[in-house]
């Protein structure tokens, strides 16, 4: 490799990241931030980091895109769900440049997507909430009605209906990724609703803020949000993007890059699991630590059946898996769920 | 459902006062006959040297100080511009808004992530211990009252006060106030500055109580919202005041509905603050005797001229 990148530092592969919200917002795109600087630190001047912060997903997303191509990007990094149709054309427009796209669907033989399992951090998450609930009701900060966050929701629900049967779940959907203001309210209604503990799938930290003040329990969401820790914030899902930036920039420098679709979990490393608080009884601890492991190991799968969907009708089947088609494309809740999806 | 007024009205009112103080700043400028677009930047700047002063304080009514004065500076490089040198207001307005979006951002770098000191709740004595009314009216932080003392303040001064005469007499007509003798200019500027300030104790607001946390671009359009109000309320305090609580309580009902599982589309819930404000502020305006914008807005003046 010593060979190649001293031949490349003459001509270095550039590498744009285009994110939706600030890159210090603390949350999600903070942390494709920093893997991207890690990716800087680690290949050094073989690379050349181009980074596009603040960028609504829509016709912007594809201006700036289309700008990072025209000014020579090898490889582009767009690192929000939004972001698909705007990668799919500009994609479609620069065959030599490899784009990659992270939590979506779409592909195309110079357009990969990758995502993490989220899901299963949820379930860990779902099964702390489940136990550390004392009202039995738990809240969940929905963004955009997008598979990725119907099975975090799912997830969560499942996982804390396991080790608590009382235990309920209020979702509140904001139509937005990133507006602290509204998250702070929307935590603050569930708390007024008897609500103890809240996950938020949002990017910022006003949520752990909010309750940092009125009470209850969270968890950090994309990054680790330990200055919260021990209360409210009582474990995380933190996401782990720098093996697999580093990874597909080195293929672009072999000349060895495919398009792919990867989905990783914990296993692999890309959903880290936040250290447990002290605020966590020793049972609590002992319980996630287990459903952690049994994923880790492949003998627990999150999405086993029995499960019947909100409506009742049958999903899975005892024992049956969900396989990764029918995650990739979830438009349900599962049964004890209550209210209804927006489209 | 268990969603109770008691609960509501505190939640309403707190979400409300950011988009109260800078809209009722915004009514005082273009009642002098200029237009501010800059609202939104003016607010995020506030915002964040409301929060470094209470940082560094550990004072919250310094950080509030802080954001009046980080809000009035901005304010004062858009009448620099724009009574100075007679630059367009809208151009300024949007450039001062963008201006203030990068320069918080550019401040903020070191301040991501600290936790600034609570601002207290003031119970008024007796008033707070009523049944009912005292938890829903008598139980908030300075700014809230504040705020409301300022809507009652403003309107009184507009209708009531000489200077407040001079101050519509120069927005609806600066040619006739000049041949008058009044100072179109500085009376403006004044204006400006007030607006300014307004602005930047609604950003203090956001990230001292209702957040409380800096975070870039935290005001998300809130001071676009202010300006809107401004002309749906034809510029009148007490229909800004209705607008904003309206505004911000349908905002908080809808979040507390979905909260408490109420059966309703979510996607009617999101929109209904919107839809909602705009049908009664219509109604308002038209059953009201309806006040046109000031005869002068947005028109740039020279003495010469």
């Amino acid at each position: 490799m010593g060979a190649a990148t001293a031949a490349l530092a003459a001509d270095p592969v550039k590498v744009g990241f285009v994110y939706v919200g600030p890159v210090n917002d603390g949350g999600w795109s903070q942390h494709h931030h920093e893997a991207a600087m890690k990716l800087k630190e680690h290949f050094g001047d073989a690379i050349e980091l181009v980074e596009q912060e603040s960028v609504p997903e829509g016709p912007d997303a594809e201006r700036v895109m289309t700008q990072m191509a025209l000014t020579g990007a090898d490889i582009i990094f767009a690192t929000s769900f939004g972001y698909m149709d705007q990668v799919e054309a500009v994609a479609g427009k620069f065959p030599n440049v490899k784009f990659e796209h992270a939590t979506g669907y779409k592909s195309g033989p110079n357009f990969a997507n990758y995502s993490a399992r989220f899901y299963e951090g949820r379930a860990v998450m779902g099964t702390i909430a489940g136990m550390m609930t004392e009202s039995n009701k738990i809240g969940y900060l929905a963004s955009f009605p997008i598979p990725e966050v119907i099975r975090g929701i799912n997830s969560s629900y499942i996982h804390a209906k396991k080790v608590n049967p009382d235990v309920e779940i209020r979702v509140v959907w904001l139509n937005t990724w990133y507006d602290p203001a509204k998250e702070a309210d929307a935590t603050q209604a569930l708390v007024e609703q008897g609500v103890d503990v809240v996950l938020a799938h949002t990017d910022s930290t006003a949520p752990l803020a909010t309750l940092e003040k009125s009470g209850g329990y969270g968890f950090g969401q994309a990054a680790d949000m330990a200055q919260y820790a021990p209360k409210p914030r009582l474990s995380s899902i933190i996401d782990e993007w720098a093996p697999y930036y580093e990874e597909r920039v080195q293929a672009v420098m072999d000349g060895t890059w495919e398009t792919a679709a990867t989905w990783s979990g914990i296993k692999d490393g890309m959903v880290g699991i936040g250290e447990f608080s002290d605020a966590m009884p020793e049972e609590v601890k002992a319980k996630a630590t287990e459903v952690m492991n049994a994923i880790v190991d492949g003998s627990y799968h999150p999405f086993t059946g029995p499960l019947n969907k909100q409506d009742g009708t049958p999903w899975l089947a005892e024992g049956e898996v969900a396989d990764d088609g029918a995650l990739a494309g979830m438009s349900f809740y599962v049964e004890g769920v209550t209210g209804e999806i927006p489209n | 459902m268990d969603i109770s007024l008691i609960n509501l009205v505190p939640l309403l009112m707190a979400a409300s006062t950011p988009i109260l103080l800078a809209g009722l700043g915004e009514l005082v400028v273009e009642k002098s006959g200029v237009l501010n677009l800059g609202v939104e930047g003016m607010m995020i700047v506030g915002a964040i040297t409301g929060f470094m002063a209470a940082v560094a304080t550990g004072s919250p009514t310094l950080g509030f100080l802080g954001g009046a004065l980080g809000g009035a500076a901005m304010a004062l490089i858009f009448g620099l511009l724009t009574q100075g040198l007679m630059s367009n207001q809208v151009a300024t307005g949007l450039a001062l808004t963008l201006f203030g979006l990068g320069l918080s951002a550019l401040l903020g770098q070191g301040f991501v992530g600290l936790k600034p000191p609570a601002t207290p709740k003031l119970p008024v004595p007796g008033l707070s211990e009523l049944p009912v009314i005292g938890p829903m009216l008598f139980r908030h932080d300075l700014m809230v009252y504040l705020s409301l003392a300022a809507v009652a303040a403003v309107w009184a001064f507009l209708r009531y006060s000489r200077p407040g005469l001079i101050l519509r007499a120069v927005g609806e007509n600066h040619a006739a106030a000049h041949a008058l003798g009044y100072k179109v200019t500085r009376i403006r500027i004044y204006a400006i500055l007030f607006g300014g300030a307004m602005a930047g104790l609604g950003g203090a607001y956001l990230s001292l109580v209702r957040v409380p946390q800096w975070t870039e671009g935290m005001t998300a359009g809130a001071g676009w919202i202010a300006l809107a109000l401004v002309v749906f309320a034809a510029w009148r305090p007490v229909p800004l005041l209705v607008g904003a609580y309206l505004f911000g309580g349908i905002t908080v009902l809808q979040l507390n509905m979905q909260a408490a599982g109420v059966n309703v589309p979510v996607e009617l819930l999101s929109m209904s603050p919107y839809v909602v404000t705009i049908l009664v502020l219509v109604a308002m305006s038209a059953a009201g005797a309806a006040a046109g914008a000031p005869g002068s807005l947005g028109r740039a003046f020279h003495a010469s001229r």
